[in-house]
């Protein structure tokens, strides 16, 4: 059994929204997002090895990670936490660098539910758009050539998530 | 974010479609080229119906087609639903979802650690 994730676009916006709870107390939550030996064993798509060359989960601190698929192919990716505080709150920006400059902002709330469970709410604002769908596609598609690559993908995704 | 309630209906179709191992992946041998119903229910221990039935769900979920005039009548993917179902906010949703799975089992991981 997994909790559910809801993603949402709104219409015309440059917005991205999400929810997903976590059967694990908001500070065990916080920590796997804080500490770079954690964050790299669940951040990014999976096959591919992120190295993480620098990451300061702290108010001013910044980040900087390289994805690396089988093929050899890199895909980097850069931003500063405009604000951490413990166990609640993250402003962080994000720029994907093969798409220098269209640099997104993000937050992330860390609710605690009780019950040793706990809650992240993230908003992300786009600078346009196109931005906003083509980040995200992207990032994803960089090395994919054809449409059946994505279907491959899919149902493997697919796949895993009914296994 | 998809305004149109009938494409998100076809869309709701299509990932139930493939929710099923047996139909993922006659949708996986049809995406390397057409193939008939014998050849289809080839490599599966189930009655020829069977397939049949599986290639019904799939063409209603507009996910198939099957060419009327030939004889063999062919079954062949139709990249448009596949095309939508790979629309981004799907595929943050899938990245995403993958993602925080794996976070859910750094979490497990980080309980053993401290009940040690």
């Amino acid at each position: 059994m997994t909790n559910p994730l809801s993603v949402s676009a709104p219409e015309g916006l440059p917005f991205i929204d999400f929810e997903r709870e976590f059967d694990a107390p908001v500070a065990a939550v916080f920590q796997a997002h804080k500490e770079p030996d954690l964050v790299k064993q669940w951040m990014g798509p999976r096959d591919y090895d992120t190295e993480i060359e620098i990451y300061d989960f702290q108010t001013g601190g910044r980040w900087r990670f390289v994805q690396r698929n089988q093929e050899g192919e890199e895909y980097a990716f850069n931003g500063v936490f405009h604000v951490v505080r413990e166990n609640e709150f993250a402003i962080q920006t994000f720029e994907f660098e093969m798409f220098p400059e269209a640099v997104s902002i993000e937050s992330l709330t860390f609710e605690d539910l009780g019950d040793g469970r706990s809650r992240v709410r993230g908003h992300a604002t786009y600078p346009s758009l196109e931005a906003r769908d083509g980040m995200v596609s992207g990032g994803m598609e960089g090395g994919m050539n054809d449409g059946y690559q994505r279907l491959d993908d899919l149902l493997t995704a697919l796949v895993a998530e009914t296994s | 974010m998809i305004i149109d309630p009938s494409a998100e209906d076809r869309l709701d179709r299509a990932f139930s479609a493939l929710a099923d191992p047996v139909r993922r992946r006659i949708v996986a041998r049809l995406s390397r080229g057409p193939a008939t119903v014998n050849e289809l229910a080839e490599p599966f221990e189930i009655t020829k119906q069977a397939v049949s039935k599986h290639i019904q769900v799939l063409e209603q979920a507009g996910l198939v087609t099957r060419t009327r005039d030939a004889q063999r009548r062919p079954v062949h993917l139709d990249p448009a639903q596949l095309e939508a179902m790979t629309a981004w906010i799907d595929r943050y949703r899938l990245l995403h979802e993958e993602q925080y799975r794996r976070l859910d089992a750094v979490l497990e991981d980080m309980k053993k650690e401290t009940r040690k």
